[in-house]
């Protein structure tokens, strides 16, 4: 592993108003890992998420991307630095095609890289090829959702930041999403940060996993530690229960 | 029909036209009913029963005819707007699209040498040209970034104001002021632009609206400036790139050998708009197949999407009002020329409202929809003259039937600004007819 982690979340407070969501919270994902943060709804793991894009800023504590101190910088900043998000509900361009999504996507990339990087999107969903001028409102929740992480991709990141990607997926296609992300990692060297609800995917995934309860990161270990646990399967992999 | 169930029982159609009646005969009763007349030593209250409770029977009735019929349908009954109107209207209309546009374009131009054209004709034309590129300019703001603007006639202002003033000022000749005009207004836009960045939908709504008639009461109140509600007159008419449109030696007429006649003028009016409106059309096909165009589209779509693929939206947001304010302000300092006299009056919300009902009416984003709502309305405006009681009865309720047949708007299909061109199969028979090679 390289020296400094290429994101460190160190102390982090985030308030929405008076109601505090995240309660210094630490984290560290290192250059080529794929990191999960597991947790409950409402746990704080998307806000975290946005934390990290500046988008609410953080109250104290810090955002380290590369060494650099990102925590104030706008939204549009942060993603001109290599780092590019697929939000939460997938948020696609619905009324435009999949072409135009990509391309918004592509707008913090050099251009010249834009065919290369279109290709390598099309390789890795090849749906989305055959989709390319249907409007994004009219696939399926799936492809949606792969539009989404291939929209994000356009942006050649260092670092992607995946907001629930399973959310409201087939089983199948949940496996489908997850291969496809284990796969920009083992063959492109993409570090990756995954917020999820599914932990069982998600921690069989992932080398290192972090577990998010109340705005606090509880636990934390390589993904089959985790997996192993009694109380993550008590709480997050057999039917939910405290 | 008298063996299908009705949805509703006579009880409940009693009970209804009973509340009908009583909510007519409140509001009615008060605002027609009871009339004040102006008599020496104040008001004085004179009722008028009947004309309140004729228009009470027609609330009732009316509301009777359409529970008995319309409202008394079985369930499952067939609509009583056919399916093929419904549906094939809209498609239809997007489908001769491809043909009707570059039609148009060719009417428009040959337009002022068609013999039945007269003064009227082309006065006319250069009125709904005015409102077609008015409607282009707010199609840029409302239709492609998707931020209401209810105060577009600002810009019109700001751009028909600065014309007025520089030439009567300064001599500034049209050529001159027109890009000044444009910038200026563009100025304003972001001025507008920077307090309204964080608003969205209803909110910004109401700050344009409220910025719409700020600009309206400045102008008329900076007596000494803007010449307050006398307006500003005299405003030199456009000049044939120098030439004036006069008669005698060194006219227009004289110069190109024709006959003097006052409809030149007109006619380089009405191919002046039609050259502006053209411009502000082609810049918005050309910026939609831009990143900047691409942008508005995709703020339109997701605000936060937006700023998660790094899009700056501040400034995406004021490129779409300078730009929008920039064509509104061409136009505007159009009207100045072409009037020669201006003054608040003519820069009122309800401008703003018809602009925007053209881009609605329109279908937000397209621009032949624009063109078609401009000549249904301004033109319908014209053709039901005779009925000036009944226009604007008539026009709501045209536009309220368009909103419930066609929501989006006449044209409501977007076309993609990027398409892969897939060659297609060609058949045999096709290329026998030379087609296809």
């Amino acid at each position: 592993m390289s020296a400094h982690p290429l994101l460190a979340v160190s102390e982090v407070e985030t308030f929405y108003g008076r109601i505090q969501a995240l309660r210094g919270v630490s984290l560290d994902v290192h250059q080529g890992e794929i990191v999960t943060l597991i947790g409950a709804n409402g746990a704080g793991k998307s806000t975290l998420m946005m934390t990290i894009c500046g988008s609410p800023q953080a109250r104290s504590g810090r955002v380290l991307y590369d060494g650099q101190d990102i925590t104030t910088f706008p939204t549009h900043q942060i993603m001109h630095m290599g780092i590019a998000q697929s939000p939460e509900g997938r948020r696609i361009f619905g009324r435009m095609t999949v072409m135009e999504n990509l391309m918004i996507g592509a707008s913090v990339a050099d251009q010249k890289f834009f065919d290369e990087d279109l290709e390598r999107a099309f390789a890795l969903f090849p749906r989305l090829k055959d989709r390319r001028d249907q409007r994004g409102g009219t696939l399926s929740g799936g492809e949606q959702q792969m539009l989404a992480i291939a929209r994000a991709l356009m942006a050649r990141p260092r670092l992607l930041l995946l907001d629930e990607p399973s959310l409201g997926l087939a089983p199948l296609v949940v496996k489908q999403i997850f291969g496809a992300i284990g796969e920009l990692n083992r063959a492109d060297g993409l570090t990756v940060f995954l917020v999820e609800q599914n932990a069982y995917h998600a921690l069989k995934l992932a080398h290192r996993g972090y577990v998010m309860v109340n705005g606090q990161i509880t636990m934390s270990g390589t993904g089959t530690e985790l997996l192993a646990r009694d109380e993550i399967r008590a709480a997050y992999l057999e039917g939910g229960a405290h | 029909m008298a063996s299908m169930a009705l949805k509703r029982s006579p009880r409940s159609i009693l009970i209804d036209l009973a509340v009908t009646s009583f909510l007519a005969l409140a509001i009615f009763g008060v605002m027609v009913g009871l009339r004040t007349e102006t008599v020496p030593g104040g008001l004085e209250l004179q009722p008028q029963w009947m004309s309140a409770l004729l228009l009470v029977a027609a609330a009732v009735g009316g509301r009777a005819i359409l529970l008995l019929t319309v409202w008394n349908r079985p369930e499952g009954a067939p609509s009583l707007i056919p399916a093929a109107v419904r549906e094939g209207a809209g498609s239809a209309i997007s489908r001769v699209g491809k043909v009707f546009g570059p039609a148009l374009l060719v009417f428009a131009l040959l337009l002022p040498f068609l013999p039945f054209t007269d003064r009227y004709i082309l006065d006319l034309s250069i009125l709904v040209l005015t409102y077609v590129m008015l409607g282009w300019g707010l199609n840029i703001v409302v239709g492609l970034a998707g931020l209401l603007d209810l105060g577009y006639v600002a810009f019109y202002a700001v751009g028909a104001y600065s014309y007025a003033l520089l030439a009567l000022h300064f001599g500034w000749s049209f050529w001159l002021c027109l890009p000044v005009a444009g910038i200026l207004a563009a100025f304003w836009g972001i001025i507008l632009g920077f307090p309204v960045l964080r608003l969205r939908g209803d909110y910004l709504a109401i700050v344009t609206l409220a910025f719409g008639e700020i600009i309206r009461v400045v102008l008329l109140n900076w007596y000494w400036f803007t010449g307050g509600p006398d307006g500003l007159s005299g405003i030199p008419r456009p000049s044939f790139f120098g030439i004036e449109f006069s008669r005698g030696e060194g006219g227009f007429a004289d110069a190109f050998g024709l006959e003097y006649s006052s409809l030149h003028r007109i006619i380089f009016l009405y191919f002046l708009i039609l050259a502006l409106a053209l411009l502000t059309n082609y810049v918005t096909m050309r910026l939609r197949r831009l990143p900047i165009g691409r942008a508005w589209e995709a703020l339109r779509e997701d605000e936060i999407a937006c700023r998660s693929l790094g899009l700056n939206t501040t400034s995406v947001k004021l490129t779409a009002f300078a730009t929008g304010a920039m064509f509104g302000g061409f136009a505007g300092a159009f009207f100045a020329t072409r009037q020669g006299f201006i003054s608040p009056e003519s820069f009122t919300f309800i401008e703003s409202a018809l602009i925007l009902a053209i881009v609605v009416l329109g279908g937000m984003g397209s621009q032949i929809g624009v063109v078609i709502a401009s000549v249904a309305l301004i033109g319908g405006f014209e053709v039901f003259r005779e009925a000036e009681d009944y226009r604007m009865l008539i026009f709501g309720l045209a536009m309220v039937l368009i909103m419930i047949w066609r929501p989006r708007g006449l044209i409501a299909t977007r076309a993609p600004s990027i398409f892969l061109r897939e060659k297609k199969a060609v058949s045999g028979s096709l290329v026998a007819q030379g087609e296809g090679h």
